[in-house]
């Protein structure tokens, strides 16, 4: 899909597909076009060219709806509603009997630690309680795919874990998580798969299991290390680089660093120390994006 | 159609909790507390000269017009004032996008919402239209003749001002939108003015301009009908006056002013489908 308002173009050239249960990590720095992807996704904005399928209708179909959950990324509504008042709206709003609302609305409160808070005006709420009500009335229909457009803005640690928590319960369930996040290391333990946007266009897209067992930093300390020992490292690494004695390196995976190790000590270096340690997200986010971009 | 009525409602309870409406409220009893001591008082002094009945009847008369044109200007902008951020308004803050990604067409979110403020504004006419007769019939015995339709064409008129400040609010900001439905407002209120001094200067160019204006905005049109509908012969040939039938719309203008209603609520539910959110 690409949209463009006028001459700016906002999202280029959007093509990605997501796995039905999992959860998806939709990264990129500011103004690389995530919430307007999103918002095409559920049919808000509408595509200047290009078309999306979202569980199996045409992105925006109105009956499709009834299946997604979306938390927007500055959640606000009328102050004077309480939470179970809000909550009650919306899922009128999606068709739920009255009847499921009786249980669903105190477990969904208990479930973001808004039940202390039940009787306040959401117009008295920090951002942080209004992220979690917002949570809330993105899940109150039980929705197959939930949209979440940085939800752990504003929330304090104990927030953001209650939010990877019920992240993690929605595929628990079954249902798909779209998650746009700023928060590297909430989506890295959270997400099982990550697009990376730039500049409106999808550049990569990681599995994030695999990635946890490829490309390991190694840090290392040796003397008597030649350049043909450097030069016959790249059959197991991405970069290596050697300053003095310490020689970094990015190794393909876990399992060539035996080899490597054997390499250097065949080549005849004395090696002191050898520590791998695992590459983030936010390196591998760095490298697509180029150091000159900021979050 | 049950999110229609589920929009309507929280727009009703929205609409009920602005301060402009309690502002308006509280202007309208403070207005009847004033008209009712006006006739208390005028009353009185007839009582001491010994009026005749007809004058009395139609001084009386005249002062409840007066009162009911100012219930009409009151209702008009109150109409305005509490409607026009609730689109632009939702738009520009984002709350609206949690709605209009729920399962029911754009179209129902708008009728909701518009069906919410009528119920309010119908309520406020109601009250200050109904409780100015009510204070007049009470305290000297006088009602307009035709008080249900005259009711009923300003309450036209404020549902016309609120489908044009929707129309406007699904394109321009909450401050732009007012602007416009006001200016627009202004426009055939100058209008009007100008049709009912052709009676004076015996102008056709300013019942043409008159008429020009009602047909760009038909608001003071519907009160120069209700007024006509309801003044006594003596409030009528008032010159410059909101109730001289110098130039009564007729029914074919009423007519327009419905289907003008129609229309401007329908280009507005229709770009408020495709515009994005």
């Amino acid at each position: 899909m690409r949209k463009a308002y006028g001459g700016k173009v906002a999202v280029r050239n959007l093509s990605l597909a997501v796995r039905a249960g999992s959860i998806f990590g939709f990264l990129g720095p500011n103004g690389a076009g995530k919430s307007t992807s999103i918002k095409m996704l559920l049919g808000l904005v509408r595509p200047t060219s290009g078309a999306a399928i979202v569980l199996g209708a045409p992105a925006g179909d109105v009956e499709t709806r009834r299946k997604i959950g979306f938390l927007p990324e500055h959640f606000r509504f009328y102050d004077w509603l309480t939470p179970a008042e809000l909550l009650r709206f919306h899922a009128k709003l999606c068709g739920v009997a009255p009847a499921k609302l009786r249980e669903r609305v105190p477990a969904l409160l208990d479930l973001v630690g808004l039940t202390p808070h039940r009787d306040k005006r959401v117009g008295a709420f920090s951002k942080g309680m209004m992220q979690r009500i917002g949570l809330a009335q993105a899940l109150i229909h039980e929705p197959e795919i939930v949209f979440l457009d940085e939800p752990t803005s504003g929330l304090d640690p104990m927030g953001r874990r209650l939010v990877r928590d019920v992240i993690r319960a929605q595929r628990d369930r079954g249902a798909t998580v779209f998650l746009n996040s700023h928060l590297l290391s909430e989506v890295e333990i959270t997400c099982d798969t990550v697009a990376f946007l730039k500049d409106g266009e999808v550049v990569a897209q990681r599995n994030l299991a695999s990635f946890a067992n490829s490309e390991v930093h190694v840090t290392a300390q040796a003397r008597c290390l030649s350049a043909d020992a450097m030069a016959g490292l790249a059959r197991w690494t991405v970069s290596a680089n050697l300053e003095g004695e310490k020689l970094s390196l990015v190794a393909r995976s876990t399992e060539v660093l035996a080899d490597i190790l054997r390499h250097l000590v065949l080549a005849g270096a004395q090696v002191y120390s050898f520590t791998p340690g695992q590459a983030s997200l936010e390196d591998l986010f760095v490298r697509i994006m180029g150091e000159d971009r900021g979050l | 159609m049950i999110g229609t009525w589920v929009i309507a409602g929280i727009t009703f309870r929205e609409a009920a909790r602005k301060k402009i409406l309690w502002t308006a409220l509280g202007a309208g009893v403070g207005f009847l507390l004033l008209f009712a001591l006006a006739l208390h008082f005028q009353i009185r002094d007839f009582d001491a000269r010994s009026t005749s009945p007809f004058i009395r009847y139609q001084v009386l008369s005249a002062m409840m017009l007066v009162a009911l044109y100012v219930v009409n200007l009151l209702a008009v902008l109150m109409t305005i004032l509490t409607s026009v951020d609730s689109v632009s308004g939702e738009i520009s803050s984002g709350t609206i996008q949690a709605i209009a990604m729920k399962p029911l067409p754009r179209w129902q979110i708008l009728m909701g919402k518009w069906l919410g403020f009528a119920a309010m504004i119908s309520a406020f006419v109601a009250l200050t239209f109904g409780g100015t007769i009510g204070v007049a019939y009470l305290m000297a015995g006088v009602a307009p003749d035709n008080g249900l339709s005259g009711g009923l064409l300003v309450l036209l008129e404020c549902l016309l001002a609120l489908a044009m400040t929707f129309l406007f609010s699904t394109w321009f900001s909450t401050l732009t939108s007012g602007v416009i439905v006001i200016g627009l407002y202004g426009l055939a209120f100058m209008g009007g003015w100008l049709e009912q001094m052709s009676g004076f200067t015996e102008s056709a160019k300013l019942v043409t301009i008159g008429i020009i204006t009602s047909l760009i905005m038909p608001s003071e049109a519907l009160w120069r009908r209700a007024a006509a509908d309801m003044a006594t012969p003596v409030a009528a040939s008032l010159p410059f006056s909101p109730f001289a039938n110098v130039s009564i719309p007729s029914d074919t203008m009423i007519a327009y002013a419905v289907v003008y209603l129609f229309v401007a609520l329908a280009v507005g539910i229709y770009h408020f489908h495709v515009r994005d959110l």
